[in-house]
């Protein structure tokens, strides 16, 4: 992030520099999105989820068993598969705990969502303006959330070691199903999630530098680079 | 036992009662199961407890502990109002027509000749009328008023279905269902086998308790046949060869009796072991008791013992006493009149009821010597163990000397089962650490005891110096070397009775069996019931030849039972007056005319004709006893009498506390309980998981029953607010114990004499060595006093209270 | 009978003195955990079968004796906490467990003790190969045995939920399974199971399955003719019938004895588990992939224009101009 060299003081705004929700006016104009915190976070989930995405499907498909490899062998998997279970359910919660106002559902939502079409045919130009999160995002992040919920739930049941003997084993039945099911609707998800970062370009700077363009912020989610912008959340130009 | 563990498959009903065959002889209950799969045999239980036996059993009945005379005289009563008896067998093979002597009597419960002070009987009443020719008077119509059978008959008059319901607690309906099941068994086709134990024999009238079963299968003509029998199932694998052997204080080997202070010499002796027949031709075979006496001093003390010496009969000590029992040693131990005991794979701390006062007769003791393959509680009865040895260590002077010793599968030798047979085993493994044989310790000792003697003299050294110790290394007898002197030998050559000029047995050859022994000094023979086991045909008892020709069970060619290698005593019995089977699908022995044949060795001489020679030929009547004569202290009958701690008066005669000829020791009777302090009735008992003392040393034993408990009806758990699983106190007038609670439906509250009776059961299987969880046993509550024959101690019946409790606590281990 | 043998018809008799054919081999498995191609098995080893009368058992735990001896387990000294039943129930030390259970007949009013060897019942169709996740882990015989094959074996615990008989358990030590073998190494040598051999009553006989039905028959008649109606051999259909059957004097109620199922079938859910959802699932997120893929390749993806980072720019520019304005106003 830069530091402002230039001491003089800025009438703009007192907004800090490479601050969430804030514009470098540049140029170009980046908008900040996403601070460190939200993206180590982020990552840290990112990661654990692949990890656990992987070390599951070993072994919930024999055809993938070979998976178990990447973690030493069988035993490995199936011991690190839920204390990476554990380090998930916490660092989403954290970002859970971050960001669940934003993406409490608006009209802007069902009208973005009765559109699907222009969503997936790239006309923008059609859709409302919306805020920082659009009804696709929303439902990534409240589908995680539950799904996490739900996995963390289940998998603490089907955890043998530990917790073998905390319900029945037809309950156990019932939670393995539950979490393979669930398993599957966020392996879903995550692929949602994944394709539509890419497919939107310009928008897994988000997640790695922590900014975006103002011109992917303009097209994608204008309410709230217009409420930024009217706050006055601009950093001066370097 | 009277048959073989493997003839029990043969029996049509096995009634388990005074023991639990399936929980304490699992391997042997295997013949049970036989019985009951192959000949559809039914199985009965009566036991104060719904038992493991009971588990697998057709008809269970509950019986309060120590009333089982009352039970099964009341069987008999019930079989002869009922016709159900086997009349030609009774009339044939029984004492039924002898005449009794017009004095004897029974009232009160109690039998002629009761002297309190004395607490005896006079026994010269309980006898047979003697004729004029020497012999004992017989009315073989059984009408005579004073025949043994109508004595009999009135003897158990009194002992109805409602009077056994009332002493005994067993519900009428299932006493009579019990009774008519047996009855039914009195047919010649139909036999019965009873398996008992200790749940028996440990009762102040234990030898009564038998005698009473005894006469049951005797008047349902269940003896010596296949299928039948008194089977005592011996509670360790060698206990039968520990009393053929002789290691009971009154005893020589082979049941020849040790003699009394009145014995001042051989001659006198003797002249209580003439055995002249009471009828005439009886074969009355203790008549040979010189021969076998004879025969043993010479193994005992070989050339020191000479017809001018009375065949050193001197060298054996006389007993002062009836007997020198365990209960009598540890008395006087208590007394402070015992220097030093030698305990031999024995852990009386555990085994001898009332714990407290052996503890305190062991701390007496100015030395201990212990001899076992286990670390027992016998040989650390000095160290402290919190509440479970709860002992003042540096108060005991006591001095301990632990002998490891080989295990059973560590040495050679022969084990004597439960059916007679003497099975020889060879050595699995070799001992651990300093371990040593058993007779390796003996034989150490007694050399340095000789050496001793030898060089200082001492008032009577000539036993020790004589002793015959004939072996290649005199500190280390090997068993062949051992079994070889017990089978006995020539020791001069023996001449043909009947052609003088032939030799029998060369010098130096064993003898064949027991018949070649002789009373002039020419053999010898260490136990004369075991002699042929081991003769010039070589070791009979590794003999592992399982043919079994027709299956009968009697497997002659597999190892060697005593006497003879026959596996049926009395086997005559087996075939009626004449000879013939009484069940020719079942037949052992038969009289082909000219002689005994069939698939056992005959317990007769094989050419004594059937009508002449009857087939009890160790009795002088030639038949078996209803009647017992003066033989057994309290009485020719079995009568009932209660424990000495019971909850119930004795009903015959309400004054009356256990048996009255029972001997009790001064402190002891001070630490009898009564029930109105003590109001529950205790019994002791094993689980199939452990063996005694032993099995709490192995981790797997341990896992399978890792914890002292006890168990008690559902009843009485609610009563007492006791918890299944929880902590209880048990404690008696001598002792308390803490035991987890097992609450169970097993166990039922009894109606006694019109009032409940609560049950509380005592496994025996922990201590404070071991693996097993640490615990108590149940001598510590039982009471110091044993039966009036034999002296085995009541551990079956005493009186406990109990409460719920806390967790004992262990010895706290300083750092 | 042909000279050579492929599996011991009993238990009791001692080791056999004629040859034994190569037994219980990889070529003889017809089943194997996570592994969907298996070669056909050349030969059908004899099916064989451990028959456990209850009416004869005593209770005594040789079985779970022998089975520790054999195993080479080391059990924990425990504790009582009231009952028979020790350990209190099975553990990766102690396949197999007599379960005791005090039953008082409604219709005698008796007490029945009914003591129950519980352990393995080798379904015909195994509810924990089924479960289980890992290539080679569980394997079934043709004669017969499921068998764990402990370094196949990751520990996951699907088997003891697979299982309709809640028979495997985990070790704390290893994680990995543990349940009766049916004594496979000794099978495998002419050899019957230890706990069969042990039992001092023969209420454990092995032998071939057909034996042992015919075997069943006899005992059941036995307890038919002293009252037992209801007695009967427990072969339960819905596990496609056991390898481990009992006699049982009330077989019209199985659950009795200490909770012996009585229908016992894999779940519905672990059929649905390891069935559809294994198979819908892997094929919905391959789809799911697959159409991401497809679209990125061929849709237009979603750019952002010059135009719109003008647009942008004049956004921000305005606001900073508006700023400055009531900066200054003020």
């Amino acid at each position: 992030m830069s530091t402002p060299a230039n001491t003089a003081p800025t009438k703009v705004s007192s907004v800090k520099a490479g601050a969430e929700d804030s514009i470098r006016r540049g140029p170009p104009v980046e908008v900040v999105r996403y601070g460190p915190g939200k993206r180590i976070n982020h990552w840290v989930t990112a990661i654990s989820l692949i990890l656990l995405l992987l070390s599951g499907l070993a072994m919930f498909h024999p055809s993938l068993f070979f998976l178990t490899e990447l973690f030493g062998g069988g035993q490995m998997t199936r011991w690190i598969h839920p204390w990476i279970g554990i380090v998930l359910f916490f660092s989403f919660f954290i970002l859970f705990a971050q960001l669940w106002k934003l993406n409490l559902p608006n009209r802007d939502d069902v009208q973005w969502a009765s559109q699907i079409g222009d969503v997936i045919g790239g006309h923008e130009e059609k859709l409302p303006e919306l805020g920082k999160y659009n009804a696709g995002q929303k439902f990534i992040f409240w589908g995680m959330a539950s799904l996490i919920i739900v996995l963390i739930v289940t998998g603490i049941m089907a955890w043998e070691q530990y917790f073998g003997h905390l319900t029945s084993i037809p309950t156990q039945r019932i939670a393995l199903l539950v979490h393979s099911l669930a398993a599957v609707a966020i392996i879903l998800v995550f692929i949602l999630h994944v394709y539509a970062a890419i497919w939107t370009r310009g928008t897994i700077s988000a997640m790695t530098r922590g900014t975006v363009t103002g011109g992917w912020a303009w097209r994608h989610h204008r309410k709230w680079l217009k409420d930024i912008a009217g706050r006055g959340r601009i950093d001066p130009a370097e | 036992m009277t048959n073989a563990w493997t003839d029990i498959k043969n029996t049509d009903l096995v009634v388990v009662m005074g023991g639990n065959a399936a929980e304490a002889h699992p391997c042997g209950f295997k013949w049970v199961t036989e019985a009951k799969a192959h000949r559809g045999a039914k199985l009965i239980v009566v036991d104060p407890r719904y038992t493991r036996t009971a588990s697998v059993s057709d008809y269970y009945a509950p019986i309060r502990q120590g009333t089982d005379i009352a039970f099964l005289n009341g069987v008999m009563k019930y079989c002869i109002d009922n016709g159900k008896v086997q009349w030609e067998y009774m009339k044939a093979f029984t004492n039924a027509s002898f005449i009794v002597k017009d004095g004897f009597g029974y009232k009160d419960g109690l039998f002629t000749g009761y002297d309190e002070e004395k607490r005896d009987y006079d026994k010269s009443t309980w006898d047979y009328v003697m004729g004029d020719d020497g012999f004992a008077v017989t009315d073989p119509t059984l009408e005579h008023p004073r025949c043994v059978w109508n004595l009999l008959k009135e003897h158990l008059a009194p002992y109805t279905p409602e009077m056994v319901s009332q002493i005994c607690g067993t519900p009428k309906d299932k006493f009579l269902k019990v009774a008519e099941m047996i009855s039914e068994c009195s047919t010649p086709t139909k036999t019965m086998t009873s398996m008992y134990a200790l749940g028996w024999t440990q009762h102040s009238k234990g030898s009564q308790n038998i005698r009473a079963m005894a006469m049951l299968q005797l008047i349902l003509g269940n003896i010596g046949v296949r299928g039948g029998g008194m089977n005592a199932l011996r509670g360790h694998s060698n206990i039968q060869g520990l009393t053929d052997l002789g290691l009971m204080s009154h005893l020589l080997t082979g049941y020849l009796t040790m003699p009394t202070e009145k014995d001042v010499d051989f001659s006198t002796y003797m002249t209580t072991k003439q055995f002249k027949p009471l009828r005439p031709g009886q074969t009355s075979y203790w008549q040979n008791y010189k021969k076998f006496m004879v025969s043993f001093q010479k193994a005992m003390f070989g050339d020191a013992a000479t017809a001018e010496n009375d065949w050193a009969f001197n060298y054996i000590s006389k007993l002062d006493v009836p007997a020198y029992d365990v209960l009598r040693m540890f008395e006087l131990m208590y007394q402070g009149k015992v220097n030093g005991y030698i305990c031999q794979g024995f852990n009386p701390l555990l085994a001898f009821p009332n714990r407290g006062k052996n503890t305190e007769a062991l701390s007496k003791l100015k030395w201990l010597v212990t001899m076992d393959p286990l670390e027992t509680e016998t040989s650390r009865f000095w160290e402290n163990h919190g509440d479970f040895n709860d002992v003042d260590t540096a108060a005991i002077k006591t001095e301990v000397f632990q002998l490891p010793t080989s295990c059973f599968a560590e040495d050679e030798g022969s084990l004597t089962n439960s059916g007679r047979w003497l099975q020889w085993h060879w050595a699995a493994a070799s001992m651990p650490g300093e371990a040593k044989y058993d007779t390796w310790i003996i034989a150490q000792i007694f050399v340095r005891m000789r050496e001793l003697y030898a060089k200082e003299g001492g008032a009577f050294p000539d036993p020790i110096l004589n002793l015959s110790w004939d072996y290649a290394d005199p500190v280390e007898p090997h068993p062949e070397e051992l079994a070889k002197e017990i089978n006995g030998r020539a020791l001069t050559d023996l001449m043909d009775p009947t052609d003088p000029t032939k030799v029998l047995v060369e010098a130096g050859k064993q003898v064949v069996n027991f018949s070649q022994l002789r009373d002039d000094g020419t053999t010898m023979s260490g136990c004369w019931i075991y002699s042929g086991c081991w003769n010039e045909q070589g070791n009979n008892m590794a003999r592992r030849d399982n043919h079994d020709p027709d299956e009968t069970g009697a497997y002659l060619n597999w190892t060697f039972a005593w006497p003879l290698n026959r596996r049926t005593l009395y086997n005559r019995a087996s075939a009626d007056i004449n000879g013939k089977p009484w069940d020719p699908t079942r037949k052992l022995l038969e009289w082909d005319g000219s002689k005994w044949t069939g698939y056992d060795v005959p317990d007769i001489a094989p050419t004594a004709k059937p009508q002449d020679v009857g087939p009890f030929i160790m009795n002088q009547e030639g038949v078996s006893r209803l009647f017992t004569r003066g033989m057994m202290r309290d009485g020719p009958f079995p009568a009932h009498m209660e424990p000495f701690e019971s909850p119930v008066e004795n009903v015959f005669n309400r004054k009356m506390r256990g048996n009255p000829v029972a001997r009790v020791f001064k402190t002891d009777v001070e630490q009898l309980g009564t029930s109105a302090e003590f109001p529950y009735a205790a019994t002791s008992y094993r689980l199939t998981e452990h063996f005694h003392y032993w099995t709490k040393h192995n981790r797997v034993n341990s896992a399978l029953q890792p914890e002292f408990f006890v168990e008690i009806s559902e009843e009485l758990a609610a009563e007492k607010k006791i918890e299944q699983g929880g902590w209880v106190r048990v404690w008696s007038k001598r002792g308390s114990v803490k035991a987890k609670a097992v609450v169970t439906k097993r166990i039922r509250p009894l109606i006694c004499d019109g009032k409940p009776v609560h049950i509380v059961g005592i496994p025996l299987h922990w201590g404070f060595t071991g693996s097993a969880k640490k615990g108590f046993g149940p001598n510590s509550l039982a009471a110091f006093v044993g039966d009036a024959n034999i002296e085995t101690p009541e551990s079956k019946a005493f009186l406990v209270n109990i409460e719920p409790s806390t967790a004992p606590k262990d010895k706290e281990v300083s750092v | 009978m042909a000279n050579t043998m492929d599996s011991p018809r009993t238990a009791v008799s001692n080791p056999p003195v004629q040859p034994m054919e190569t037994n219980l081999t990889q070529k003889d498995l017809i089943r194997r955990s996570a592994t969907s191609e298996l070669p056909r098995p050349e030969r059908q080893l004899t099916p064989v079968a451990k028959l456990i009368d209850v009416s004869k058992c005593i209770g005594c735990k040789a079985c779970q004796s022998a089975c520790v001896e054999w195993n080479d387990t080391n059990p924990a000294v425990g504790e009582n906490v009231g009952v028979y039943t020790n350990p209190h129930d099975l553990t990766a030390d102690m396949y197999t467990l007599m379960r005791f259970t005090e039953w008082v007949n409604p219709e005698t009013d008796n007490l029945e003790w009914l003591i129950r060897k519980d352990g393995c019942m080798h379904c015909a169709d195994p509810g924990c190969l089924k479960a289980c996740p890992a290539p080679g882990a569980i394997v079934q015989y043709s004669n017969g045995i499921v068998d764990f094959v402990h370094e196949n074996c990751i520990g996951c615990g699907y088997c003891v939920k697979g299982c309709p008989f809640n028979i495997p358990r985990i070790s704390k030590a290893d994680h990995r399974a543990y349940k009766c073998t049916l004594c496979s190494d000794r099978v495998a040598v002419g050899q019957g199971p230890a706990c069969a051999k042990a039992c001092p009553t023969q209420a454990i006989v092995f032998g071939t399955k057909e034996d042992m039905k015919k075997h069943a028959d006899e005992r059941i008649a036995d307890l038919k003719s002293r009252g037992y109606t209801n007695a009967g051999l427990y072969d339960p259909p819905g596990v496609g019938g056991t390898h481990v059957m009992y006699v049982l004097h009330h077989n019209d109620k199985p659950h009795i004895y200490s909770d012996l199922p009585d229908n016992p079938a894999i779940s519905a859910v672990v059929e649905t588990w390891k069935g559809a959802t294994k198979y819908a699932g892997l094929a919905v997120m391959g789809l799911a992939a697959a159409g991401s893929i497809l679209h990125g390749l061929f849709a237009k993806a979603n750019r952002v224009s010059k135009h719109e980072e003008e647009e942008a720019k004049e956004l921000v520019d305005e606001s900073v101009e508006h700023a400055d304005k009531r900066v200054e106003d003020a």
